[in-house]
């Protein structure tokens, strides 16, 4: 199912003000609504070879299986959504091919990347995550952070130690606590939710979320919704504007109207003419 | 080069205490990691956890209880520069890591290999995960946003101003307080103003026709606003100015 008419995705990647080199790698298909974004670290040029191996993995391999299979078809293995088992799947799969990279190339040693994935499919969103990227999601005037970063940080408001307030303040900003490509596996969190017609999704790195308030974020994106590209621009400018310490990638996606997945031959016959 | 206590008494200092364990324990007791012999100060007064960079100090329900920075404290995120009083003592926090805005390579996302405990968000039930973030969105607040952590100190900038000069709202003025406001009529014709460091910008947002700047079109990108342009949108003529 082609999910062009149904959702309007727009991206972009900067380096930041700062930073030399680009580590941060993006991609993005509104026909599979599919879109991916990755933090990659490591010295010299690695973080980008492990960014780069993460989201062109992710993406090919998705394709690849949805040409045959529907995301909303059960996988027989396991009984779940073919749509999670891909995203997490794939995930593993780049982190094994990162791994064997870090390996075997003396320069690539300990490289590897954050990721954030969401891949739309029957009026939902499964969106898997490995790391501080994150996804936020704008409904109506809500603008809330839904993936729920694994740091150190992050641990330490979950546990109580330190107030969402302070932890602006934190010198411990930048401890991941899962990254792909680093240990021979790594599990993916993954999960899926139900979109409207009408809410944005907002995939970033913390290039984004650490120098721009989320209520800044989310006031930018609700204000320009009807332009995305330019909204996409404001908010690597007021990342740069903010100073620009790190890479900065957004991608944001509109939902324009429903997909639901045709049910039954005849829908099915249908929407297979009108691809 | 760890964060580090000093500990003094009417301002001769008595000992340094660099925080090189993960609890460090304050009291008058002789176990202690920071022992004050004082009968006000508890034996078990309070304690610093330190976790890699970050310093916690917390009051452990003592007896005359714990100031930082002048007020009574029970836990605190412990800044550069703090001062815990206990009694008549006082302990000054100094943290020399490079702060990120000094350091920008201090910023690099580095991976923590071993966990300090396993991961709470993998036993979370979904729902939770979204729910937390509490905060929505208010874009007709007047008050001006406080401006990003991250924002460079910047001289106290002049306020811009835009004032309607036609139309049923004539003479109306509203302050761009906000880094981004948006002019206009949703579906018909909408331009935003950003604020930036180095001024004030229109872009085009939607609608079928551009802004007017002074009479011509801006066209698809960010025009640069000067003091006492007259912007026009959907035939609503309005100026830019600074005021003092």
């Amino acid at each position: 199912m082609n999910l062009n008419q149904a959702l309007e995705i727009v991206g972009q990647t900067n380096p930041g003000m700062v930073r030399s080199h680009n580590e941060d790698s993006i991609t993005f298909d509104a026909e599979y609504g599919l879109a991916v974004l990755a933090d990659g670290m490591g010295g010299y040029n690695a973080g980008e070879v492990a960014s780069g191996i993460a989201v062109s993995v992710l993406a090919s391999e998705i394709r690849h299986r949805m040409e045959s299979d529907a995301p909303e078809q059960k996988d027989p293995d396991s009984d779940e959504e073919l749509g999670v088992v891909l995203l997490r799947e794939n995930v593993k799969k780049a982190n094994l091919s990162i791994f064997n990279a870090a390996q075997s190339q003396p320069q690539y040693a300990g490289m590897g990347t954050t990721i954030v994935a969401g891949l739309f499919y029957d009026n939902r969103v499964a969106v898997a995550h490995v790391g501080d990227s994150r996804m936020y999601r704008l409904r109506g005037e809500a603008f809330e952070t839904i993936t729920r970063d694994h740091s150190l940080l992050q641990e330490q408001i979950d546990s109580g130690v330190i107030s969402k307030e302070m932890a602006r303040l934190s010198q411990n900003k930048n401890l991941v606590t899962r990254a792909v490509g680093i240990d021979a596996d790594v599990v993916p969190e993954v999960h899926v939710y139900d979109t409207e017609v009408g809410d944005i999704y907002l995939f970033c790195s913390d290039g984004l979320n650490d120098m721009v308030e989320d209520e800044d974020i989310g006031a930018t994106v609700q204000m320009l919704q009807g332009n995305m590209t330019l909204a996409a621009n404001q908010l690597i400018e007021q990342a740069n504007d903010n100073g620009g310490r790190d890479n900065v990638s957004v991608i944001l996606v509109k939902i324009k109207g429903s997909y639901a997945a045709p049910r039954g031959l005849w829908a099915k016959l249908v929407s297979w003419f009108r691809n | 080069m760890p964060a580090k206590l000093i500990l003094s008494m009417d301002g001769s200092v008595i000992k340094e205490y660099p925080l090189t364990k993960e609890r460090t324990t304050i009291g008058r007791k002789p176990h202690n990691d920071i022992a004050i012999e004082n009968l006000a100060v508890s034996s078990e007064h309070a304690a610093v956890i330190t976790i890699l960079n970050d310093s916690f100090f917390e009051d452990l329900n003592s007896t005359n209880g714990s100031m930082v920075n002048g007020t009574p404290t029970q836990k605190h995120f412990l800044q550069n520069n703090d001062v815990i009083e206990i009694g008549k003592y006082k302990l000054k926090y100094l943290n020399d890591q490079p702060t990120q805005t000094s350091a920008a390579d201090f910023e690099k996302t580095m991976v923590l290999r071993a966990p300090i405990k396993p991961s709470p968000a993998s036993v979370v039930p979904v729902a939770e995960s979204g729910a937390k973030f509490e905060s929505t969105t208010q874009y007709n607040a007047t008050a001006p946003k406080p401006a990003s952590v991250a924002a460079p100190a910047a001289a106290p900038a002049p306020v811009a101003v835009i004032q309607i000069l036609n139309g049923p709202n004539l003479g109306k003025e509203l302050e761009l307080s906000k880094n981004l406001t948006t002019l206009g009529k949703p579906g018909v014709q909408v331009a935003v103003l950003a604020r930036r460091p180095h001024g004030y910008f229109i872009t085009h947002v939607e609608g079928g026709s551009f802004p007017l700047v002074n009479g011509s079109s801006i066209g698809e990108q960010p025009h640069q606003l000067n003091d006492h342009d007259v912007i026009e949108l959907a035939g609503i003529k309005m100026e830019f100015y600074l005021k003092n």
